[in-house]
C-alpha cells in the first residue's frame, strides 16, 4: 500500500486521527476480541465498543431479536456491565491492539453521559466517545433525546463539559428533519456526527399472533437500511461543517464508498460482521481495490463528490 | 481459536424427507484439520447459507461429528425453515462459509463414572461427537433417545458403538414407547445427565435430575446472529442474569439457570 501511495488515513478533528476510515459500529463488534481470531484488529481504522452506561443493565428480555428482509431488529436494551466495569477489566484487556478505541456512551439523563465521559478520560487509549441520543430520556417519559433538538444539545452540551477529546454525536434517524439535529450538536460543541442509528420497526409472529420481540418493537439494522442512510447522510454532509461518519448496511467497499461520495469521512461496519465477520477487512480491501483501479490517491477525491 | 473456513458439501444423505447429514470438506485442509482437531462435543458452527434468498444471518448448528485428519464436518439437520431446508437438499459440491468452533461444549473434564446422555430430535446430533470423545477418555456413556417414531430416529448404529444405547419412540415403534423422560433406564444409577433436545424435554429431564440431585447438563438453542458473543441477542435470563448461549453456553448446568 504504501509503494502505491495511497493515503486512506482520515483526520477527523481533535486529535481523532485514524490510519483508515473502516470503523466498527457499537453494539455489533462487541468491544474487538470476540473477532480477534478472524480480524486483525490492528488493521482497524478505529473501534467503537459497546454501548457503555454509568450503571451495569441488564437489558431487555428475550426474545431480542428477528431476522428481517436483508436486516434484522434488535432490542438488546444497552446491557453492559457499566463504566467502572469497563475501566476495570475490559479497557487493560485491550492493550494489545493499537487501533484508536472508541466508547459508545449511552444514558437516561445528560448528567449521566457526563459522568460516563469523566470516568474514561483517565484513559489515553479511549480517543473518543461516541455518544448514543437514541437512548430513551427518562424525564420526557421515555423519548430518545436524539429525536428533539433540545435532547440532543442536552446531551451534547453535558457530554462536552466532562471530555476534552473527540467527541463523536451519533444521531438518532427516527426523525423528521435529521439535519436540524445534526446542526444542533454541532453548535453544542460536537467535533463529528455519524449516523444513523437504527430504524424504529417491529415484526409479528403470525403463527404465534405476537410480536417476534419481547419489546414489540425495535431497531432495524442491515442493508435494508442502507439507501436512506445514505441520504440521510448526503443532506447532514451538506448542512453541517464537522465530519460526518457514514453507516447503516455497509456490507462491502462499493457500499462504504456510496457513503463516502454522499459525504462521509469515515464509515462504520455493523450489522455485517454478523454475516461475514471478516467483513471489516473485506471492506477496507475492496476500498483499497477500487482507489487502485481508479488511480485515488487519497479519499479527500472521491468525498462529498455529489 | 474461531476460524472462519469455507467447506464444500462432499457428501448429503436422508434418513426422511425432511432432514439431511451433511459431509463437508473444508477447501483448505490445513486449516481445516486445525479448526476440526480444536472442536470439542457440544459446539457448533454458524453457516451462511447462500441458496436461501429469504436468510440474511448465519444459522446455528451443531458439530454431529469430525473427522480432522481428513478435514471432514459431519452436520445433521433438520428442516425447520428456508435456511435449513436449503441445507437439507444442498448439492453435492455447494461450498458454505462456516465460522467454528462456537460455544463451551458439554463439559467431561471431571470423568464422570456413568454418564447419561439424553437426546430427542436434532439433539442427537452432538451426541455422537459427545459420546465418541467420551470413549478417548474411557468412559461408556449410556444414550437415552427419543424420536416420534422409529423411522425418525437417527445415528442408532453409531451411538450403539459407543456407549450402551436406550430408545424411546412415542408411538412404540422401537424401544420404549413414550416420552425419553418416561423411560426406565433412567432409572438406574447415573452420576451424570448430559441433554439435548426440544425445550420441554430438557425440562422435564433437568426436573428429574434435580430430584436425584444428579448434576445435568442442557444445550439451548435460542436465536442467534453473530454467534461469538458480540450482539447480545441470545441471551438467557439465568440466576447469574442474562448470559450469552453462544459464548457461555449453548451448554448450561442446569442450577444455573431459572428453570
Ligand atoms: C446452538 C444451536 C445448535 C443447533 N443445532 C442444530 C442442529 O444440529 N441441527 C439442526 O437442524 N438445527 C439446529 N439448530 C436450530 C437451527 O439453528 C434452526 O432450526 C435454524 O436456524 C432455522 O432456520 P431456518 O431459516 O431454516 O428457519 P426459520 O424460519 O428462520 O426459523 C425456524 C425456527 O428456528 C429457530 N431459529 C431461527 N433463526 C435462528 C437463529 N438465527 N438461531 C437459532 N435459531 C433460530 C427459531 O426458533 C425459528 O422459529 C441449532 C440451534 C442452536 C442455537
Ligand atoms: C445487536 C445490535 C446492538 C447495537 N447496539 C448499539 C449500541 O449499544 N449503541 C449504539 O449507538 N448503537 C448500537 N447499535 C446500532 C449500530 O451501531 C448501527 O448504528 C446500526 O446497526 C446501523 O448500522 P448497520 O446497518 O451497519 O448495522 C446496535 C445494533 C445492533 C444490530
Ligand atoms: S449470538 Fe451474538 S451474542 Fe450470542
Amino acid at each position: 500500500m504504501e509503494k502505491e501511495n495511497i493515503n486512506l488515513s482520515v483526520d477527523l478533528g481533535r486529535g481523532l486521527v485514524i490510519e483508515n476510515p473502516v470503523m466498527t459500529a457499537s453494539g455489533t463488534f462487541g468491544y474487538g476480541p470476540e473477532f480477534g481470531d478472524i480480524v486483525d484488529l490492528d488493521r482497524l481504522g478505529a473501534i467503537i465498543v459497546k454501548g457503555t452506561t454509568l450503571a451495569p443493565r441488564q437489558g431487555n428480555a428475550y426474545p431480542r431479536m428477528a431476522e428481517t428482509p436483508s436486516g434484522m431488529l434488535n432490542a438488546v436494551g444497552l446491557q453492559n456491565k457499566g463504566v467502572d466495569y469497563f475501566i476495570n477489566h475490559i479497557y487493560p484487556t485491550l492493550d494489545h491492539i493499537k487501533s484508536p478505541i472508541i466508547v459508545n456512551v449511552s444514558g437516561s439523563q445528560p448528567d449521566d453521559y457526563a459522568e460516563v465521559c469523566r470516568r474514561l478520560m483517565p484513559l489515553d487509549r479511549v480517543k473518543a466517545v461516541e455518544i448514543n441520543i437514541s437512548c430513551p430520556n427518562v424525564k420526557e417519559g421515555g423519548m430518545a433525546f436524539g429525536t428533539t433538538a433540545a435532547g440532543a444539545q442536552a446531551v451534547t452540551d453535558a457530554a462536552r463539559r466532562a471530555w476534552d477529546r473527540h467527541l463523536m454525536v451519533k444521531l438518532s434517524p427516527n426523525v423528521t428533519d435529521i439535519t436540524e439535529i445534526a446542526r444542533a450538536v454541532e453548535a453544542k460543541g460536537a467535533d463529528s456526527v455519524s449516523l444513523v442509528n437504527t430504524f424504529l420497526g417491529m415484526a409479528v409472529d403470525v403463527e404465534r399472533r405476537r410480536p417476534v420481540l419481547s419489546t414489540i418493537t425495535g431497531g432495524l439494522s442491515g442493508p435494508c437500511i442502507r439507501p436512506i442512510a445514505v441520504r440521510m447522510v448526503w443532506q447532514v454532509a451538506k448542512a453541517v461543517g464537522i465530519p460526518v461518519v457514514g453507516l447503516g448496511g455497509i456490507a462491502s467497499g462499493r457500499d462504504a464508498l456510496e457513503f463516502i461520495m454522499a459525504g462521509a469521512s469515515a464509515v462504520e461496519i455493523g450489522t455485517a460482521n454478523f454475516v461475514d465477520p471478516a467483513a471489516t477487512m473485506r471492506v477496507l480491501d475492496e476500498i483499497t481495490g477500487y482507489c487502485r483501479r481508479h488511480g485515488v490517491r487519497n479519499l479527500d477525491e472521491l468525498r462529498g463528490i455529489i | 481459536m474461531k476460524y472462519l473456513l469455507d467447506f464444500r458439501l462432499k457428501e448429503i444423505s436422508h434418513s426422511s424427507p425432511d432432514d439431511a447429514m451433511l459431509v463437508l470438506e473444508a477447501t483448505d485442509p490445513v486449516k481445516g484439520r486445525k479448526a476440526l482437531g480444536e472442536a470439542r462435543p457440544g459446539q457448533f458452527v454458524n453457516i451462511q447459507v447462500l441458496r436461501s434468498h429469504s436468510t440474511f444471518l448465519r444459522r446455528p448448528i451443531s458439530i454431529c461429528d469430525v473427522d480432522a485428519d481428513r478435514a471432514l464436518l459431519y452436520l445433521y439437520v433438520k428442516n425447520a425453515g428456508p435456511s435449513t431446508a436449503a441445507l437439507c437438499s444442498a448439492p453435492v459440491g455447494e461450498t458454505f462459509s462456516i465460522l467454528m468452533p462456537l460455544g463451551n461444549g458439554f463439559d467431561f473434564s471431571h470423568r464422570p463414572e456413568r454418564p447419561l446422555l439424553i437426546a430427542g430430535g436434532v439433539g442427537i446430533a452432538p451426541m455422537l461427537l459427545t459420546a465418541k470423545e467420551m470413549n478417548k477418555a474411557g468412559i461408556r456413556p449410556g444414550i437415552l433417545i427419543g424420536a416420534v417414531s422409529a423411522d425418525r430416529l437417527i445415528l442408532t448404529r453409531e451411538l450403539a458403538e459407543a456407549g450402551e444405547l436406550f430408545i424411546s419412540t412415542d408411538d412404540g415403534s422401537l424401544g420404549e414407547k413414550g416420552f425419553v423422560s418416561q423411560h426406565s433406564a433412567l432409572g438406574r444409577p447415573w452420576t451424570d445427565i448430559y441433554c439435548c433436545g426440544p425445550l420441554p424435554m430438557m425440562k422435564s429431564i433437568a426436573s428429574i435430575a434435580a430430584g436425584r440431585d444428579i448434576p445435568c447438563q442442557v444445550s439451548l438453542e435460542n436465536v442467534m446472529a453473530c454467534g461469538v458473543g458480540a450482539c447480545l441477542c441470545c441471551v438467557e435470563d439465568t440466576k447469574e442474569g442474562n448470559l450469552c448461549v453462544c459464548k457461555e453456553g449453548p451448554v448450561f448446568d442446569t442450577k444455573r439457570l431459572k428453570w
